[in-house]
């Protein structure tokens, strides 16, 4: 097996904040492989984002990382630990350089007063040993590779000037400027038109092949992601409860959560069935629920294991982990796996109510 | 037959976008030559890309976008009114008859109001309730209809998540009592576990209500659950119209059938099938001759590129303004 590009284990985080110490992301661990496209799934408030962002340690200054969590980057040459890095020079290799984000608001992305291709320069002298000539060069290549008519011209205008698709295209561009070998794709087709999401998704494919990098590809549409990843992670209230192969997971959703997220989805091919969602919502970080994070909106919540112990994940046959004590029962080939948390103590398992006070 | 809610017939809106010393003014069409019926008790659906002038067609029909020209007709069994030469009194009494949900709730709420007074403030402003008690006790029946707690009425709205704050809106666009609401992509927002509980909920609410709605959406998937008729836009103009059913078993407008086809599926096996469209809508300040879609439209020919079509009726309901539709019918089935 190649060994990963990037390799996230235990990844705990936490803010400080007024109200106290508030967990975002909880003992999340999974591997993204070169060139492979992982796709992260869950509600707003899942902490998706803030995943991504300690990847290139974006997350504010308020941010704790848990001692155990580790983020470990390997470019080829060199392995980096990502929450080791301190000064700002170091975390170039992380930020633009190996590993380069695109957003869901491009207009939001780039800087209105400052024109699209000297944005794009001014990134790939700093992260490249291009000369000014050559970066501009070369950005222009970019603007014509992702379909950008009149690259040259459009190299001079502003963010205002662009379309909402163009100004993604540009932004993909750009990311893609420095080659980085792994692409952090938050909600990039979220806020355009179906029509226009089609062209970028597949321009991200031919991407993917062309440049073999890895995407992490964030969103809560799962059409979008059955059209673009290898392997999807499900996440709810900062855990990890599903993750597997993307045909899998979205053919057989084993965890209750993976279920209903499917089940609310309206489907074209049959326009009786009933959209049911799933019932409640997400709780307040504030108030992590005990045991399955999950079990306040769960449909099949069985027995008190649900409400007082944490599920672990566990791996079945096809390589899939899925933490649900009800798949767990039901003997879904499960097995301790490495990759899990394991080696939470019994007594660490059962999370109180709040994480309030619990300063570390 | 009873007479539609909403009657639209040749509404055109004219924005000035410039203007010069001459006298040489830029106008933009928002909306071009649009006709359509909406039934008493239907749910109305309204979908385009952005640009396509989706929006500004539901404002019109409340009266807060100019009618540069033809006639909007509001008709709910009880007063009839023409949209076009409204005021006064006529129009204080067709706000209570005609409300709007809006997309974002995180924008819609003042965060300085509580709950309540969200609610309250249409029945205050419109002077609709005599006594606070009145107003207290509308609220109360409005939002346990809206599934809301009664104990967060005193809470302001940032202590609610997207969905409950979703419902607010809706809350307080119905407090008013209306007949008419024109729900524009309210749900586009919401995460789609939410989305499935707020569409449910508007579904109920007609029911019980008897309410009418016009759901503008870009998502056609939603809009094939929920709505029982569907009208098509592009650069302003209606492209298509046809009952739900209908429309999504055999899009007749090519365009139409490029939108089906951009929704992803949740089949992975399913990847590089999806017919593509190429490029982007047009600036409506400066729209191509003839079909507005032959820029981008793959069947296009000559007559398509010089003649813009005209609506077409075929009898069974089913609406579309195509040169060719009855040609790709059999060249390229759905």
């Amino acid at each position: 097996m190649t060994e990963p590009l990037i390799s996230v284990r235990d990844l705990t985080i936490r803010f400080t904040t007024d109200e106290g110490l508030v967990t975002a992301v909880d003992r999340v661990s999974f591997d993204i492989a070169p060139g492979e496209v992982l796709g992260l799934v869950g509600e707003s408030g899942s902490g998706k984002s803030v995943t991504a962002k300690a990847l290139m340690r974006l997350n504010a200054g308020n941010t704790r990382y848990d001692e155990k969590s580790s983020i470990i980057l390997n470019t080829g040459k060199e392995k980096v630990d990502v929450l080791s890095l301190k000064k700002p020079n170091d975390l170039r290799i992380v930020r633009g350089g190996a590993i380069s984000m695109i957003f869901q608001e491009p207009m939001a992305s780039f800087a209105p007063a400052i024109t699209i291709g000297d944005q794009m320069v001014e990134q790939l002298l700093i992260h490249t040993e291009m000369t000014k000539a050559e970066a501009k060069e070369h950005s222009i290549e970019m603007l014509a590779r992702v379909g950008i008519p009149e690259p040259a011209r459009r190299f001079g205008q502003y963010a205002f000037e662009f379309s909402g698709g163009m100004r993604q295209r540009a932004m993909i561009a750009m990311a893609l400027s420095t080659r980085p070998k792994l692409l952090i794709a938050d909600e990039p087709t979220t806020a355009l038109d179906v029509t226009i999401q089609a062209q970028v998704i597949d321009l991200m494919k031919d991407l993917v092949d062309e440049f073999h990098m890895a995407i992490l590809f964030i969103t809560h549409d799962l059409g979008v992601i059955a059209q673009t990843a290898d392997r999807v992670a499900v996440m709810y209230l900062g855990e990890l409860v599903e993750t597997g192969e993307v045909r899998h997971v979205i053919r057989e959703p084993h965890h209750p959560y993976t279920q209903g997220l499917l089940n609310a989805l309206p489907k074209l091919d049959n326009l009786e069935a009933a959209l049911t969602p799933v019932p409640g919502d997400i709780p307040s970080p504030l108030e992590r629920p005990s045991g399955c994070v999950f079990h306040t909106r769960c449909p099949v919540v069985f027995s008190d294991r649900c409400t007082q112990e944490n599920p672990e994940l566990l791996k079945d046959n096809k390589g899939r982990l899925v933490a649900c004590h009800l798949v767990e029962e039901k003997g879904v080939q499960a097995e301790q796996k490495s990759m899990t948390k394991a080696t939470v103590k019994p007594g660490a398992k059962k999370k109180s109510g709040t994480k309030k006070g619990k300063a570390k | 037959m009873k007479k539609p809610v909403v009657s639209v017939k040749n509404l055109t809106v004219t924005y000035q976008i410039g203007h010069s010393l001459l006298g040489a003014n830029t106008y933009l069409n928002a909306i071009n030559d649009v006709s359509l019926d909406i039934e008493r008790g239907s749910f109305f659906g309204l979908v385009g890309e952005s640009g396509s002038g989706k929006t500004t067609l539901g404002r019109a029909i409340l009266k807060a976008a100019p009618i540069s020209a033809g006639h909007v007709a509001y008709c709910d069994g009880e007063v009839e009114y023409d949209l076009a030469n409204i005021s006064g009194t006529q129009l204080k009494d067709y706000r209570k008859r005609a409300q709007l949900i809006f997309q974002d709730p995180y924008a819609a709420l003042s965060p300085r109001m509580t709950v309540r007074d969200i609610i309250a403030e249409p029945l205050e402003v419109m002077g609709l309730t005599k006594s606070r008690e009145e107003t207290d006790a509308r609220v109360r029946e409005i939002a346990a209809k809206c599934r809301l707690n009664l104990e967060h009425l005193r809470r302001f709205p940032h202590a609610f998540s997207g969905g409950q704050r979703q419902r607010i809106s809706i809350a307080r666009a119905l407090v008013s009592g209306p007949k008419f609401i024109v729900a524009d992509e309210s749900v586009a927002a919401l995460d789609v576990s939410i989305q499935a509980d707020v569409l449910n909920l508007l579904k109920q609410l007609q029911d019980d209500l008897g309410l009418t709605f016009l759901f503008i959406s870009h998502d056609l998937s939603v809009v094939a659950h929920i709505c029982d008729h569907v009208a098509v836009m592009y650069l302003g103009r209606l492209v298509e119209t046809a009952p739900t059913r209908q429309l999504f078993a055999a899009p007749r407008h090519p365009y139409t059938r490029a939108l089906f086809s951009a929704i992803p599926s949740l089949d992975p096996d399913d990847r590089g099938k999806a017919q593509k469209l190429e490029g982007e809508i047009p600036s409506p300040t400066n729209p191509p001759p003839g079909c507005k879609f032959n820029t981008r439209c793959p069947h296009a020919t000559d007559i398509c590129r010089s003649e813009e079509p005209k609506l077409e009726h075929p009898g069974d309901g089913h609406e579309v303004a195509c040169h060719r539709w009855r040609e790709l019918l059999e060249l390229v089935p759905a």
